[in-house]
C-alpha cells in the first residue's frame, strides 16, 4: 500500500548515514527539474501576481509592482471566509477521524483473521474513488434537497422546522467534506493498525491494563503515525476545498470558504492580485498550522 | 474492578497455588494441549521442559489469560480464574518475544504494570528492578536501542517488578550469554526465595531446568510425560521420550524372561538385563529398558556374570571423543545398535581405543524400565506431526470458511 511510506515517514528515528555521491545527485536531477518547473515557477509567478497593481490605462489589466497592500486588503475583506475555512476543515477532520479510526481498526485488526474479508473491506473504502467526486457530491445535494428524503423525513418528525433547508448550511458543507475525505483518513490509519503487533496489546493486558487503558496507552500511540498522516491528508486539502462549499454543490454564499473566494476572484471578478494574495495566505497559514502540529505530536506523546 | 484478583496498590504477599484441571486447547485443526492436569504449590519453582512446538507457550498463555481453554479449569490461589480476563489475573509473563512497548522508554516499560495498579513509588521501584538486571543506565532509552539480551532483561524486570503471585517465564534467559545467564538464574532464584513467589519457568535448557527448579515437568505433544524433582526425573525416567530428552540414555528392547518379586530379567540380544521391580514400568512381554551413559563401565574382556551387575556385549568402539573431564565412547554392535558411554578421565592414559572390542556393565540398581511399547520407541518421537500437506489442507479449509463468511 502506497500509504505505508507515508505512515512510516514520521517514525523513522535513525538518520541514515550521509554520503555524498555524484550518482545520487544525478538521480535527483529529474525530481529537482520537475519541482522547479511545476512548483517553483508557478509559485514565483503567484508571488509576482499578488503584488501587481491595476493598469491605470486599461481597465481589467494589471501591471507589475510591489503593492503589498493587496495582502492587507484581502485579509480585511475575506478574513471571515479564511477563519471559516480552517474551522470547517478542522471539524471535518475530526469527524473523519471519528469515523475513519474505528473503520480502520475494524479492517486492520478485527478482520485480520479473515484476509479475504479484509481485502474486500479495503476495496469498499476505495470504491467511491471509482466515481468522480463531483458526481458523488451532487448526489448528496439531491439527497439533502428540500424535496429529498432526508428533509422530508426530518420534517415529518418535526425535528426540522418547515422552510429550513439542509443544503447551503454549514452542516451540509462539513458533511460533504467529511464524506469526501474519509478514505484519506482511513487508509493511513489502516496501514498503521494493520502492522500493529497484537503482542503489545497482550502485554498491556498482562500488565494489569484494562482494555480501555491498553487502547489509549498502547494501541493509539502505536497508530499515531497513521493518525498523523491521515489528519494531514484530510485537513490540508479540506481547508482549500472549493467544491463542497460552492453554491452549485452543498454550500451557499453564507458558507463560502477561502477556496470559493479565490475561485471567484480568479475566474469571475478577474481580480488576479487579490486571488494570488489569498492563495499565498492560505498556503502560509496551512504551512504554519501543519508545522506546529507535526512538531507537537512529534515531540510529545499523544497520550 | 471489584471482582479483580489483582491487589490494588500492593504486591502479592506470597506466591499462589496454580492448578490446571483437565485443560484442553484446540486450535482450528490442531490440538495443542490435551487434557492437562497440573498442580504447582505456592512458592515453588516449576520448570516446564519440552521440544519446540510441544505446547509450552500455549500453556503459559492459557494461565495468563491470553488464550481461552477449549475445556478445563484454571485455579490460581484456589480461585477459579478460567473466565477472568488477563488484566484481572495476579500473573505476569516474561514473553518469549519480549513484547516491550516500542513507543515507551525502558523506565516507562518497567513502571507500566505498577502504574496501572496505582503503586505509589512506581518509578523508584522500576529503577530498582532495572538495577537488579544491571540496566538502570539505559532507563531513558527506547527498546529498539537495546541489544536482544538487554531487551530480554528488561522484559524480565518488567514482569518481576510487579511481584505477582505467579510469574510465568517463557524462556526468559534464552538470549543471554552463559555468564549473564548464570547470574540471572541466581537473581531469579533469590527473588523467588525472598518473596516466595511461584515461578513457572519454560525453558529449552535442561541444565537450567535441573539446577533451578524444585519440580520439572517434561512435556511432549501437548501432554506432560513425567513430572517430579529433577534428580528423580533423571535417575528414573518413565518414558523413552523423557529418557532421551532429559540427558542421554541407552535404550534396549527385549522380552521379559522372568519377573520375580524384586526384579525382572529382560533378554536384550546382547545379554540379559536385570531391572529392579520398582524401577520397571512394565513387567511382561516386550519391554524397553535403559541406562544412563555415565553409569556404564567398559571392559576389554568379557567380565562374566556377576550378581548385582548387568553385562552386555560385545561391541566395537566406533567413535571416541575426548571432552576434558570425560571421554565419550560410541560402541556399535549389531545387537544393540549404538551405545554411548561416558567415562571419567581418571587414569593417565585412555584405556580404550577406536576399533577395540569391549563389554559394558553397570549396577542393576541404575537400570530403568520404560512404559513405552518397543515399536513406538524406534519411531522418531521428535518429528513435528503437522506435515506440509496437512497445513495446506488446513489453510484451504480456512479460506473456504472465509469465502462462505464473505
Ligand atoms: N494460534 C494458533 N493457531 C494454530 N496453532 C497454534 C497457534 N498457536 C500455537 N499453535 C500450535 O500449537 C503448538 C504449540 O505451540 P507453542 O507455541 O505452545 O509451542 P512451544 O512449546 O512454546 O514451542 P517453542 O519452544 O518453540 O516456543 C505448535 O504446534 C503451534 O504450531
Ligand atoms: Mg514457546
Amino acid at each position: 500500500m502506497a500509504f505505508g511510506a507515508f505512515a512510516t515517514a514520521t517514525t523513522a528515528a535513525e538518520p541514515a548515514a550521509r554520503r555524498k555521491s555524484p550518482i545520487a545527485l544525478l538521480l535527483l536531477l529529474p525530481g529537482l527539474f520537475y519541482l522547479g518547473l511545476f512548483f517553483l515557477v508557478p509559485l514565483l509567478s503567484l508571488v509576482i501576481t499578488s503584488l501587481q497593481e491595476p493598469d491605470p490605462l486599461i481597465f481589467g489589466q494589471y501591471q507589475n509592482a510591489f503593492r503589498w497592500e493587496n495582502y492587507v486588503t484581502v485579509l480585511e475583506q475575506y478574513w471571515p471566509q479564511a477563519v471559516r475555512s480552517f474551522g470547517f476543515a478542522a471539524v471535518a477532520t475530526l469527524c473523519a477521524l471519528l469515523i475513519g479510526f474505528p473503520l480502520a481498526y475494524f479492517i486492520g485488526i478485527t478482520l485480520r483473521r479473515w484476509p479475504l474479508l479484509q481485502a474486500l473491506a479495503l476495496v469498499l473504502v476505495i470504491a467511491p474513488f471509482f466515481i468522480s467526486f463531483l458526481l458523488r457530491t451532487i448526489a448528496w445535494k439531491q439527497i439533502f434537497s428540500d424535496e429529498g428524503p432526508v428533509v422530508g423525513f426530518l420534517q415529518s418528525l418535526a425535528i426540522l422546522p418547515p422552510g429550513v433547508a439542509i443544503t447551503g448550511s454549514a452542516f451540509a458543507v462539513i458533511f460533504g467534506l467529511t464524506y469526501n475525505f474519509i478514505p484519506f483518513m482511513t487508509l493511513p490509519i489502516y496501514t498503521s493498525l494493520e502492522r500493529l503487533d497484537l503482542r503489545y496489546v497482550e502485554a498491556g493486558g498482562d500488565l494489569y491494563a484494562s482494555p480501555r487503558s491498553t487502547f489509549f496507552r498502547v494501541t493509539l500511540p502505536l497508530a499515531a503515525p497513521g493518525i498523523m498522516s491521515g489528519t494531514l491528508l484530510t485537513f490540508i486539502p479540506a481547508a482549500g476545498d472549493y467544491i463542497n462549499a460552492s453554491r452549485e454543490f452543498l454550500g451557499s454564499t453564507d458558507t463560502a470558504m477561502i477556496g470559493n473566494v479565490i475561485e471567484a476572484n480568479f475566474l469571475v471578478l478577474q481580480n488576479f492580485p487579490a486571488a494570488a494574495a489569498l492563495s499565498l495566505v492560505l498556503m502560509a497559514a496551512i504551512l504554519v498550522l501543519v508545522s506546529v502540529y507535526v512538531k507537537r505530536s512529534g515531540t510529545e506523546d499523544l497520550l | 474492578m471489584s471482582n479483580s484478583a489483582v491487589p490494588q496498590g500492593g504486591f502479592a504477599e506470597a506466591g499462589a497455588d496454580l492448578e490446571l484441571v483437565g485443560i484442553t486447547k484446540r486450535f482450528p485443526g490442531f490440538t495443542a494441549i490435551e487434557d492437562l492436569d497440573l498442580r504447582i504449590p505456592a512458592g515453588s519453582f516449576f520448570a516446564l521442559l519440552g521440544p519446540s512446538g510441544c505446547g509450552k507457550t500455549t500453556t503459559l498463555r492459557l494461565i495468563a489469560g491470553l488464550e481461552e481453554p477449549t475445556a478445563g479449569r484454571i485455579l490460581i490461589g484456589g480461585k477459579d480464574v478460567t473466565s477472568t480476563k488477563a488484566f484481572q489475573r495476579p500473573v505476569n509473563t516474561v514473553f518469549q518475544s519480549y513484547a516491550l512497548f516500542p513507543h515507551m522508554t525502558i523506565l516507562e516499560n518497567v513502571a507500566f504494570g505498577l502504574k496501572r495498579r496505582k503503586v505509589a513509588n512506581a518509578d523508584a521501584l522500576a529503577h530498582e528492578a532495572l538495577r537488579l538486571v544491571e540496566l538502570d543506565h539505559v532507563s531513558a532509552r527506547k527498546p529498539a536501542q537495546l541489544s536482544g539480551g538487554q531487551q530480554q532483561r528488561v522484559a524480565l524486570a518488567r514482569a518481576v517488578v510487579n511481584r505477582p503471585a505467579l510469574l510465568l517465564l517463557d524462556e526468559p534467559l534464552g538470549a543471554l550469554d552463559l555468564k549473564l545467564r548464570r547470574q540471572m538464574q541466581i537473581e531469579l532464584k533469590d527473588i523467588q526465595d525472598t518473596v516466595g513467589l511461584t515461578f513457572l519457568h519454560v525453558t529449552h535448557d535442561q541444565e537450567e531446568a535441573m539446577t533451578m527448579a524444585d519440580t520439572v515437568a517434561v512435556m511432549n505433544k501437548g501432554v506432560i510425560e513425567q513430572m517430579g524433582p529433577p534428580q528423580e526425573l533423571y535417575e528414573l525416567p518413565r518414558t523413552a521420550f523423557v529418557a532421551t530428552f532429559l540427558g542421554q540414555s541407552n535404550l534396549m528392547t527385549g522380552r521379559v524372561v522372568s519377573s520375580g518379586g524384586t526384579s525382572m530379567v529382560v533378554d536384550v540380544a546382547a545379554g540379559q538385563v536385570e531391572v529392579p521391580a520398582e524401577r520397571a514400568q512394565r513387567t511382561s512381554g516386550e519391554v524397553v529398558v535403559g541406562i544412563r551413559p555415565e553409569k556404564v563401565t567398559l571392559h576389554a574382556s568379557d567380565p562374566g556374570r556377576q550378581t548385582g551387575r548387568n553385562v552386555v556385549g560385545p561391541g566395537r568402539i566406533t567413535d571416541v571423543s575426548f571432552s576434558g573431564v570425560s571421554t565419550q565412547y560410541e560402541i556399535t554392535s549389531p545387537a544393540l545398535g549404538v551405545f554411548t558411554v561416558f567415562a571419567q578421565n581418571t587414569s593417565i592414559s585412555r584405556m580404550h581405543h577406536d576399533g577395540d572390542e569391549v563389554w559394558m556393565s553397570w549396577e542393576v540398581g541404575h537400570t530403568f524400565g520404560l512404559a513405552d511399547e518397543p515399536s513406538s520407541v524406534s519411531a522418531n518421537r521428535f518429528a513435528d506431526d503437522t506435515d506440509t500437506s496437512m497445513i495446506a489442507t488446513q489453510r484451504r479449509e480456512q479460506l473456504e470458511a472465509e469465502l462462505e463468511g464473505a
